[in-house]
């Protein structure tokens, strides 16, 4: 690109510009705001402005909700079948639990296993964390890089390759799209 | 205000289902032996409870629709964060585990996260 050899910041791939950046995160907050709200009259679109702009003034180089999503048609196709999936999951989640804690017997294995994921940005890893806390007897319990400890209240198996497989695969397929 | 259109059936029963699984999540927490399970009890079954309490709740009062949706979201997101924070602090200050444990990796791997 450049045969200064100075580095150039890469543009809009990995850091979008600062602009680009607080505008989103001035829409997404506005947007929370007038929902919250419930209501369009002037003083609550004022305060909505002024609130959120301050915010995304000094905040516009944090992560944001929406940073790293992949805003195509297939990102949000697969933003659409994940939440679909994790409903799924999360019910199926409740009723093995609901299930588990009625057993008199309480038939645990629990175990602490580590899995990896594929996935590189880091509110997709959060994404990831925070579905697999919320569906079937597992609860990450602390991310280190590429590997995640995850403790599972029926542990089916504790080797990484096979842990991964349960656990990640399902939900890592769509995140993979949305933060590709 | 009356309770007698099918709605309002609808949203009652979907308010009785979530406060049953809040019950049952309420059971797992005394009948877990070990704070990491009973913190899976906790977070699931608190979680959809509370969903389906106020998708219920919705369904009573449809004008409230989008604010209890932006409470979902709010709680879909921070429930996890903070049992995760919670599971994470109760294993870095050495809570007892269940002994039927199997397996602990985080503990295998202590010395290089440190």
């Amino acid at each position: 690109m450049s045969d200064t050899g100075v580095p150039i910041p890469a543009k809009g791939t990995t850091a979008p510009p600062l602009g680009r950046f607080a505008t989103r995160l001035f829409a997404t907050l506005f947007l929370f705001w007038l929902l919250l709200n419930g209501s369009l009259s002037p003083a609550t679109l004022l305060s909505g402005v002024v609130v959120a702009g301050v915010i995304a003034f000094f905040f516009s180089r944090n992560l944001s909700f929406l940073s790293g999503f992949n805003l195509t048609p297939k990102g949000i196709g697969a933003g659409l079948m994940f939440i679909g999936y994790f409903l799924k999951e999360l019910v199926k989640a409740n009723l093995a639990l609901a299930k588990l804690v009625v057993t008199p017997s309480l038939p645990l294995s629990p175990a602490i296993v580590k899995v990896r994921t594929r996935l590189t940005h880091p509110v997709g890893r959060l994404l990831l964390a925070n579905a697999i806390t919320l569906t079937p007897g597992t609860l990450t319990t602390e991310i280190q890089g590429e590997y995640l400890y995850i403790h599972w209240v029926v542990a089916k198996d504790t080797e990484i390759d096979a842990a991964t497989q349960e656990i990640v695969a399902g939900f890592e397929q769509y995140l993979e799209v949305m933060y590709g | 205000m009356s309770f007698s259109g099918p709605l309002d059936t609808l949203g009652a029963l979907v308010l009785l289902t979530g406060a049953l699984f809040l019950a049952l999540g309420g059971l797992g927490l005394v009948r877990m032996p070990d704070v990491f399970n009973r913190i899976q009890a906790g977070t699931k079954a608190t979680t959809l409870g509370t969903l389906l309490v106020l998708i219920g709740a919705a369904l009573i009062m449809p004008g409230w629709a989008i604010k209890l949706l932006l409470i979902m979201l709010f709680l879909m997101f921070t429930n996890p964060l903070s049992s995760q924070v919670l599971a994470r602090a109760a294993h870095r200050s050495g809570a007892p585990m269940a002994p039927q444990t199997q397996v602990d990796r985080l503990d295998e791997d202590a010395e290089e996260l440190a």
